[in-house]
Order: C-alpha cells, then sequence, then structure tokens
C-alpha cells in the first residue's frame, strides 16, 4: 500500500530525513519508535502533505499513486488519515460539524451521496461508543477545552468515522494517562482490520503492548536503522536508545 | 501563510451587478432650494414635510458652505461633488399599481433576478416585501394582511400621506436633521424608504422587509427609514441591499430610525452587500447612514444584527439610546473588508434610564489590502444607575496586507455601573487549514468553515432566511482573496 524509496527532507535548510525506505502493506501495523529529533513527526507530516517541509529527493508511492504531487485533502480523500500530535482547536465550529464535513467531501471524491445531518448522527453515535465519548463535548468547538485525554480520543472517533486505508497515529499516546491510554489503544485495536494499515509512531513501548506491532523500525537521525519484530520495541525499553545510538555510531560517540 | 492555502480559486465577477433597463424619470445634478421644492411636489407632500426638508437643507448647505464635512472617520476617499449627484430618479409609472399585475413587468423581472420572487414570497415565506426601485416604493404585499392587525408597513412616501400624525410625532426625535453632516442631507433629499407602525400589544406575525437598488448613474441612495414599535409590540425587520456595477462611486446616505415604546421589541437585521468597487480599488458604493433607535419606554428592547460585505466604504454606528428603565441595546456585527475595501462601523450604546443593559459583539474580517476599523461608543450618563454592558471585539486577519484597527470609548459616569471589554486579533492558522485539510476539507471550504465558526456568535442572532444567506455572501466575498 505505501512504499517510501530514499525520502530525503528539509525544513529550513536543514536535512531531517535522510533516506527512508520503507514498505507497507494492508494490513500490518508498523510501530516507528526513535528519540527526539529523530524525525518521526516529519516522517508523518510528509506522508500528510505538510507544506513547510521540502522533499529533496525519494519517492513515495501510495496505492500506486505519486503521493509527493498530491494536495493534503486528496491525499485523505484517498484514504489517509494522520492522527496529529497537538489537534488544534477551531472556534466555533463544532467536532460534529467539522467531521460531517469532512466525511461529505471524501464520500463526494468517491461517487457517493452525502449524508443528511440525521444519517450522519447515527454514524457519530455509533462510533463514539468506541471511544467512550461524551456527546456534550462533539457539540462544543472541536478540541477547544479538550483534556489531552480527550483531544486523542476525538482523533480516534474521527478515524473511526473517516474509516482510512492508512492510518498515521503521531504519538497517540504522548501525555495520556493509564485510563485513557486503555481507551485509545482499545479503539485503535478495534479498528485493525485486514484493509487496513497503520503506522504507529511512538516514543515508548507501552502503547505497544495493547496495540501489537508487525513490524517495529527504528529510526535514528533521519534513518531507519534497526528493523524487527515487536521484541524489538522490548528490547529497545531494556536497553534504552542509547544502545541504539552505540550499535550506529560506535561506543564511543555515545554521549555520558 | 503560504500563498498556496489562502490562493483560492478564481475571484468571482460581482453576481448581482447588472443594470436594467428602463426609462427612469430624472431631476439635473445638483442640489439647491428648487431641487427640494422639485422633490417634494413630485411626491405631493404636505407643507410640513416641505419646510422641514428646507431647514435640513439650510443647515446642511451651511456646513457644507463652511467645510465642515466630518473628515474623522479612518477612512480615505476623493471628496465629493455634492453639484454632480442627481438626487432623484424614478421609473415612469402612469399609475399606482393596486396588485402585482399592475407593476411593469421589467420591474419584476428585476426583483427576480434579485431573488425575491414576489409572486412566491407572498404564498410561501409569509414575509412582506416593500420592494424599493430607485427612490420610490413600487409593489408592496401583504400590507392588508398586516392591515388586519392594525400594523402598518408602507413606503415612507405613503405613510406622509396616510399617516402624517405617526410621521410628525417622530421624525427626527431619534436622527434630528442637524444631528450631522450626511443626516442632514438625508433629510433634505430622501426619496423613499420603509415605515412601519406596530400597535400595542401586537406581536407582528412575520419578518418585514425592504430590498434596495440603485440603477441610474450617479442617483444616490438616500433613504429614510422609521419604524415604531408601540407598547407591548414585537417587530423583526430585515434590510437587505445590492446595486449594480459602476465606475463612479455612490453615495448612500441613509437615515433609520427606530423607537420602541415601554415592554417593545425591535429587531433589525442588515446584510448589506452594495458593489464594493473592483479588485483595484476603482468604484463602489460609499454607505454613510446614520442608524439610530430609542428605547423610549420602560423595559423596552432593540437589537441591531448586520453583516456587512459589501460597498467601498462603510461608515455607520447603528445605535441605542437606552432611555427607559431597564431598556436593552444590542449590536451584533460582521464586517468585511477585502480588495481595498475600508470600514469604519461599530455602535453607541447611551445609557440614560436606570437598569439598563447593552450587548456589543463586534467581529471584523479584514483581507487583502481591506482597512477595517471598529469604533464603539458606551456612555453611561451621571443618572444610569445598575448600568450593564459588555462588549466583544474580535478581528480575523487573512493575510499581511490588510488591516484592522480599534477605537473603543468608554465614558463612564455612574459608579454603580459594570462595563466588560475584550479584545482579540488572530488569524487563520496554518495549523487550523491543515487539519481541515487533512480530513478531506479543501482549502477555500476549510477557510470558510474557520470564518464562519468566527462569525457564528453574529450569525445566530440573525433570522433564519438571512443567516443562510449571510454565510453564503461571506463566502463569495472572500473569493479571490489572497494569503
Amino acid at each position: 500500500m505505501l512504499e517510501i524509496r530514499n525520502l530525503h527532507v528539509s525544513a529550513a535548510g536543514n536535512e531531517i530525513l535522510r533516506g527512508i525506505d520503507l514498505t507497507v502493506k494492508a494490513g500490518e501495523v508498523h510501530a516507528i519508535m526513535g528519540p527526539n529529533g529523530s524525525g518521526k513527526s516529519t516522517l508523518a507530516q510528509v506522508l500528510a502533505g505538510r507544506e513547510d517541509y521540502e522533499v529533496t529527493a525519494g519517492t513515495v508511492f501510495y496505492d500506486g499513486h505519486d503521493l509527493l504531487q498530491m494536495a493534503p485533502e486528496d491525499r485523505a480523500r484517498e484514504g489517509i488519515f494522520l492522527a496529529f500530535q497537538y489537534p488544534v482547536e477551531i472556534p466555533g465550529v463544532s467536532t460534529t460539524y467539522f467531521l460531517r464535513a469532512a466525511v461529505n467531501a471524501i464520500r463526494k471524491h468517491r461517487g457517493l451521496e452525502e449524508l443528511d445531518a440525521m444519517d450522519f448522527l447515527g454514524l457519530l453515535k455509533e462510533k463514539m461508543r468506541l471511544v467512550e465519548m461524551d456527546q456534550a463535548l462533539l457539540n462544543r468547538p472541536i478540541n477547544e477545552g479538550f483534556s489531552g485525554g480527550e483531544k486523542k480520543r476525538n482523533e480516534i472517533l474521527q478515524m473511526a468515522v473517516l474509516d482510512p486505508k492508512l492510518a498515521i497515529l503521531d504519538e497517540t499516546d504522548s501525555g495520556l494517562d493509564i485510563d485513557a491510554l486503555r481507551i485509545v489503544a482499545t479503539g485503535i485495536n478495534t479498528l485493525r482490520s485486514p484493509e487496513r494499515a497503520m503506522l504507529v509512531i511512538t516514543h515508548y513501548q507501552r502503547l505497544l503492548n495493547y496495540v501489537v506491532p508487525d513490524y517495529v523500525h527504528v529510526l535514528f537521525e533521519g534513518r531507519i536503522v534497526r528493523s524487527g519484530g515487536k521484541e524489538l520495541a522490548l528490547e529497545l525499553e531494556q536497553k534504552g536508545y542509547s544502545w541504539i545510538e552505540e550499535q550506529v555510531q560506535g561506543p564511543q560517540a555515545v554521549k555520558a | 501563510m503560504s500563498t498556496q492555502t489562502l490562493d483560492l480559486l478564481t475571484s468571482q465577477e460581482y453576481k448581482w451587478g447588472f443594470v436594467t433597463d428602463i426609462e427612469a424619470e430624472t431631476v439635473p445634478p445638483g442640489l439647491n432650494e428648487d431641487i427640494i421644492r422639485l422633490i417634494s411636489a413630485k411626491k405631493h407632500e404636505p407643507d410640513w414635510m416641505l419646510d422641514w426638508r428646507l431647514k435640513a437643507y439650510r443647515y446642511w448647505a451651511k456646513l457644507e458652505q463652511s467645510e465642515a464635512e466630518p473628515k474623522w472617520a479612518n477612512v480615505h476617499y476623493p471628496p465629493i461633488d455634492y453639484q454632480k449627484i442627481v438626487y432623484y430618479s424614478a421609473p415612469k409609472m402612469k399609475k399606482q399599481p393596486k396588485s402585482l399585475d399592475e407593476v411593469d413587468p421589467k420591474l419584476l423581472e428585476t426583483y427576480e433576478k434579485l431573488g425575491i420572487p414576489l409572486h412566491e414570497q407572498q404564498l410561501l415565506a409569509g414575509v412582506a416585501v416593500d420592494a424599493v426601485f430607485d427612490s420610490v416604493s413600487v409593489a408592496t404585499t401583504f400590507k392588508e394582511k398586516l392591515a388586519e392587525l392594525g400594523v402598518i408597513f408602507c413606503s415612507f412616501s405613503e405613510a406622509v400621506q396616510e399617516h402624517p400624525e405617526l410621521v410628525r410625532k417622530y421624525l427626527g426625535s431619534v436622527v434630528p436633521y442637524n444631528d450631522n453632516f450626511f443626516a442632514a442631507l438625508n433629510s433634505a433629499v430622501f426619496s423613499d424608504g420603509s415605515f412601519c407602525y406596530v400597535p400595542k400589544g401586537v406581536r407582528c406575525p412575520m419578518e418585514l422587509s425592504t430590498y434596495f437598488r440603485i440603477n441610474a448613474a450617479q442617483t444616490g441612495q438616500f433613504e429614510r427609514t422609521l419604524i415604531i414599535a408601540d407598547e407591548g409590540s414585537y417587530v423583526s425587520y430585515l434590510e437587505g441591499c445590492t446595486a449594480p456595477m459602476r465606475d463612479e462611486n455612490q453615495l448612500h446616505a441613509a437615515v433609520v430610525e427606530l423607537v420602541a415604546l415601554d415592554n417593545a421589541q425591535i429587531k433589525y437585521s442588515t446584510v448589506q452587500n452594495w458593489y464594493p468597487g473592483d479588485k483595484e480599488g476603482k468604484g463602489g458604493i460609499y454607505n454613510f447612514v446614520t442608524k439610530r433607535g430609542k428605547c423610549l419606554g420602560k423595559n423596552s428592547k432593540i437589537s441591531w444584527t448586520q453583516v456587512e460585505t459589501g460597498s467601498a466604504i462603510t461608515w455607520k454606528y447603528p445605535s441605542c439610546i437606552l432611555q427607559g428603565d431597564n431598556s436593552v441595546g444590542e449590536f451584533y456585527s460582521v464586517a468585511l473588508t477585502n480588495n481595498y475595501q475600508q470600514a469604519d462601523t461599530g455602535t453607541k450604546m447611551i445609557h440614560i434610564g436606570k437598569n439598563t443593559k447593552s450587548t456589543i459583539i463586534s467581529k471584523g474580517i479584514s483581507a487583502g489590502h481591506g482597512q477595517n476599523t471598529y469604533r464603539g461608543l458606551v456612555k453611561i450618563l451621571k443618572g444610569a444607575t445598575g448600568a450593564r454592558n459588555y462588549s466583544q471585539c474580535d478581528s480575523l486577519l487573512m493575510g499581511d496586507k490588510c488591516g484592522a484597527h480599534t477605537f473603543p470609548y468608554l465614558e463612564v459616569n455612574n459608579n454603580s455601573a459594570t462595563v466588560e471589554h475584550e479584545a482579540s486579533t488572530s488569524k487563520i492558522s496554518e495549523d487550523q487549514l491543515f487539519y481541515c485539510r487533512q480530513r478531506g476539507i479543501s482549502a477555500e471550504d476549510a477557510v470558510s468553515m474557520i470564518v464562519n465558526g468566527f462569525c457564528k456568535q453574529v450569525f445566530r442572532e440573525l433570522p433564519m432566511e438571512f443567516a443562510v444567506e449571510a454565510q453564503k455572501l461571506l463566502g463569495v466575498s472572500l473569493e479571490g482573496s489572497v494569503g
């Protein structure tokens, strides 16, 4: 579904991604781990189409399309979803209104009839249960006054409603307490399917206890330096990122 | 802000710009006492009306000669030559039409284009339309229905003939002819407008509405509207305007007076879409309007709601005089300036009686090279014990070439008053736009959604029919704005 070849990305003249190669097939869950500054969020944003980044080399193919040529809304309409690390607030625009506009934009693109308010509400109610979301929250301006946990659950709710083919979860577990983590993880797991692929970006192992990945990749200074199965995440947890650094650069490069 | 994200699609031509080819009876350009007498004679006005006009004219002429035209607003325009303007233009009509069947079909066609199908409205919407075409009221529907309740809704000219006692009692009581330069001009040369009187205890069953149109070149619109809500009554009035494309600037100096007696309520909503000038700032309407409501009675209430997207220059302060005890004044406004439009608008809330309350919610949107100024006065007089005011003034800047300015004036002369003022300035953030786009919403729709969210507090005060038109209008007006 997703083929990334030798992707080099810069921002403000600094190279952040230095040759990423990654293949993701439908039904697979890939975890991307790495220390701060390794380029994890950059990868997520570039795949979603954020225009602040410059792709200096490489290709990305999604379902046979040249992804890098597509506008962000077109990527979304083709089934790419990004669960943001820091979801923004939009005053005066309720989640309900926002999501319905999104759903209908995607349906229109697929040649489907738009959902009217009643049908949409039905769909929304069904998905709300998945993330144990209170309906009252949905009528408030989107993300306004939401706690960290509520914002992340709202992202997963949107994912459930929009039914994407490729879901990129950018540190969805950051800032969550134990209960929120459980709810978010359950939501994500419920959305796993053979037709859907997921890129789960995270610092920590703990989300991966719930959302067990098929593959784990370690991103370090803009490159994927190690790939493996779910055991790799556990190994990282035990040994820390400095172990990776050592592996990559040699023992003398490791900072005290 | 990257040009890609705010680079909205090809701008839409001002949709309502067209001219109706119809014979217009005009007087030569220029203003003097003879012209005033001519206007008054054409309308068969009684002496008292002519006298009032002449007093106003003489006052205005003195001001004009002594170059006392006000120049303090934050708007810039070349000097207006008042002698080049034509002050009266009316479509040639052989007789007064008794029903729509008798109205010139070309005129009816005009109304169709403007989206007011009189025939349909009569049956479906239940909105009475007093359609004004170039200074003369042509069709007044629903007169009979309203008459059953004792509600008078007719053209101002007709009111002068049929209800002189009401007109004489209240005309100039809220905006006297010597109030300001443009009010004086209007008082001298006004040709027509709307008049409404709602009797005691009557709740007007439908929204009353008026459509304006400026047609012949260099004809200024000098509309005069007077609405009186007697004790315990309620009326909701809609004002929507449009005008054709022109190169010469056209002056629109209207006056609107509202009077609410004890326990009465007037709701006045405006969606203003006058020709705003082209992308280079050439042409467009000058909208210099004096609008004021007097809460004369106890427990009375007057609400102004406006969505101003048109005009090259907008200069108006719909205001409330809170004279009656416990009276309430409200002002909800969305003002948009795009390309080279300028706006200096706001409100004045004058607290006179006891326990009066006022609310001001102003949303300014600046795009292109637009300059948007909010100017508001909250004045609490010495005797206004227990007065309360809440003001919220928000500006949204779209792009880096536009401007938003705020001049709030607070004059508080009573120490039991509570006055709150909040202000904010923001732009549409890249993050918000990207969030929307990542969910499949196009950049243009995202901007529209965010702007509508910004205006929501004001839009929800509009009557349903207008709220939809307002949202569409905002979308159309923002097209072509580049970040």
